[in-house]
């Protein structure tokens, strides 16, 4: 650990993934699928990181072998220079704890038999982090941190008297409980309307001013991933096809997939 | 030509603790044979509420409170519901923002396309099915015939919207309203279905009412758009005048929310501060002052009325309504 700034923070090497024929009775599935082929990514210590690409180009995939919450068929996932694959019980579990996510739709990602303040405080629990009395107000904390009432009426309340951004945020709000320092973000404001986007968006990166946390936002919109990341890789066909600074990839895409993005992003803004 | 679909004054309620409650209050959409027409504002502004009541689909336990509600001359209030299911798909096709959902996932696609034409047009199941992939091709699908004996899940989001696209194109309407046909797509799908609604609309002479919070998307593809703001119509204008000199303070917020591909400069998003307020926490004011930068006093008290400007253009907008006209001072 004597060079923390060599060391990328969170990183896949050479991963691959395939999936079994599937058999389909139209007959439109029935190889075997490679959803990753050779994928090579490092997310540094502090850095926001953009992911584009198309549905279907393998994004959501990578994040979940980078979550570990699915192993991939060939080469290893390495978080702090070490492979998770080697990681034992509880340095799976000081893992688990360190990368955290935020998923596309908040309605299927918030349990609507719990109320807010049990979501939130859940992953104190699992982790064994305080006793009851102080997860509830930290509870109230996290809430507030993310612009939500941190009130016990708020607390109290189900996920599904909540809008879309306000249930992003209360996503967002279990993400950070136990301190994390990666946030891995896959499509976290697609599902939202334009106009609570940048909400949204905002409260992330004043979030990332005030912890340095490590952030890999995935997106399909290129305009997005340019206002916010300071890198962004550009993923088509399971593998990464560009990677560079936005505003260079965005005026001069070398890669047809990546045109393709930006072209999209253009006729859809004018 | 009488237009091919028609609303004035609509007003639908759902019961809240013991009365009813106004979601949708004073919404007006008219759409010309072959008229493209897009309705913008956020979610539960009242958007997918006015489309549905267009075939008398408004979900229980809501109900139309009031206002006339004409589709092809015939008046949809009135209409039993053998009327209305042939005006559904026969007049008027949807398409639905989540195709995975409105797809049946035990039946195949090509089934499920030719299911309006058997409906509707009375065409038998033995030309349904070279009808259906007709329509698959048409809508842009690579290998039509297979995909025809597909069945939902075997197929991309995009696929399965192109799908639905023939489906409500099935019993050939003359008009087509698509609900946030977009938002599960990525943006590269985005373009190739808007370039696709343009020219199935210009092939087929078919209106189109597109529904949309992406202002962009909708002035992409609309000839006039109408801007709703928590059930109330709050400006409509031709898509050109809406672009270039926006009225109202909300859809001016609409449009400083997108985001240019021209200029990534790095830093804070635009937002509009705030949320749309749920029906019953209205206010009697105008329903946007609590958001609204350039609110004064009056905006707070008083609710400022639809006012004609020209040219077919209307704004709801105390300061919009005296700018437009020079000598009245608000």
């Amino acid at each position: 650990m004597g060079e923390p700034e060599a060391t990328p923070l969170l990183e896949a090497r050479g991963v691959a993934r395939r999936y079994p024929p599937r058999g389909g009775v139209g007959g439109l599935a029935w190889r075997e699928q490679v959803v990753l082929d050779d994928v090579s990514l490092a997310l540094r210590p502090g850095e926001i990181l953009g992911l584009v690409g198309r549905s279907g180009a393998g994004k959501s995939t990578l994040a979940r072998i980078l979550l570990g919450l699915e192993p991939p068929n060939g080469g290893e996932v390495r978080f702090r220079g070490q492979p998770i694959g080697d990681l034992d019980g509880a340095g799976l579990q000081r893992f688990r704890r360190a990368v955290q996510v935020v998923f596309q739709d908040p309605h299927a990602s918030l349990d609507p038999r719990h109320s807010l303040g049990a979501i939130v405080s859940e992953p104190l629990a699992v982790h064994g982090v305080g006793e009851r009395r102080g997860r509830r107000e930290r509870g109230a904390q996290l809430l507030r941190e993310v612009g939500l009432p941190g009130t016990e009426l708020f607390l109290g309340r189900n996920p599904r008297e909540l809008s879309g951004g306000e249930r992003q945020r209360v996503a967002l709000a279990r993400a950070l409980a136990c301190g994390p320092e990666v946030l891995i973000l896959d499509e976290p404001v697609s599902a939202l309307d334009v106009s609570v986007r940048g909400q949204v968006l905002n409260l992330l990166l004043e979030l990332h001013r005030g912890t340095g946390l490590a952030l890999l936002l995935i997106a399909h919109d290129v305009r997005l991933v340019a206002r916010v990341c300071d890198r962004v890789a550009v993923m088509a066909g399971g593998t990464i096809v560009e990677e560079g600074a936005p505003h260079s990839v965005l005026a001069s895409p070398t890669h047809p997939a990546t045109a393709e993005l930006v072209g999209a992003a253009r006729w859809l803004s004018t | 030509m009488p237009p091919i679909a028609e609303i004035a004054g609509l007003a639908i309620a759902y019961p809240h603790a013991g009365a009813w409650r106004r979601v949708v209050d004073g919404v007006s959409l008219t759409v010309d044979d072959g008229a493209a027409i897009g309705v913008v504002g956020e979610s539960g502004c009242g958007k997918s509420l006015t489309a549905l009541s267009l075939v008398g689909l408004v979900p229980e336990p809501g109900r139309v409170e009031a206002g006339r509600i004409v589709l092809a001359g015939e008046d949809v209030r009135a209409a039993d519901e053998a009327r209305l299911c042939s005006l559904r798909g026969g007049v008027a096709g949807f398409v639905f923002q989540e195709p995975a959902q409105a797809l049946n996932p035990v039946r195949s696609v090509g089934f499920q396309v030719g299911e309006a034409a058997r409906l509707h047009l009375g065409v038998g199941a033995e030309r349904a099915h070279p009808l259906a992939v007709e329509l698959l091709g048409e809508v842009g699908l690579e290998h039509p015939e297979r995909i025809a004996r597909a069945y939902p899940h075997e197929l991309s989001g995009g696929q399965r919207q192109r799908v639905l696209l023939a489906c409500a194109l099935s019993a050939d309407p003359r008009l087509l309203v698509a609900d946030e046909p977009t938002s599960a797509l990525d943006t590269v799908s985005q373009q190739h279905l808007v370039e696709l609604l343009e020219r199935l609309r210009s092939r087929r002479r078919l209106a189109v009412l597109f529904i949309s919070h992406d202002l962009a998307l909708v002035c992409r593809l609309s000839e006039r758009v109408t801007v709703l703001y928590a059930g109330e119509t709050v400006e409509v204008a031709g898509r050109d005048a809406l672009v270039g000199e926006p009225r109202h303070p909300y859809t001016r917020a609409l449009m400083q929310v997108q985001l240019g591909a021209q200029r990534p400069e790095r830093g804070p998003l635009p937002t509009v501060p705030g949320e749309v307020p749920r029906a019953g926490e209205w206010g009697r004011g105008c329903r946007f002052a609590p958001r609204c930068p350039l609110a004064f006093d009056r905006c707070r008290v008083a609710r400022p009325a639809l006012v004609p400007l020209g040219g077919g253009a209307q704004v709801r907008c105390f300061l919009a309504s005296a700018q437009a006209e020079p000598d009245g001072r608000a």
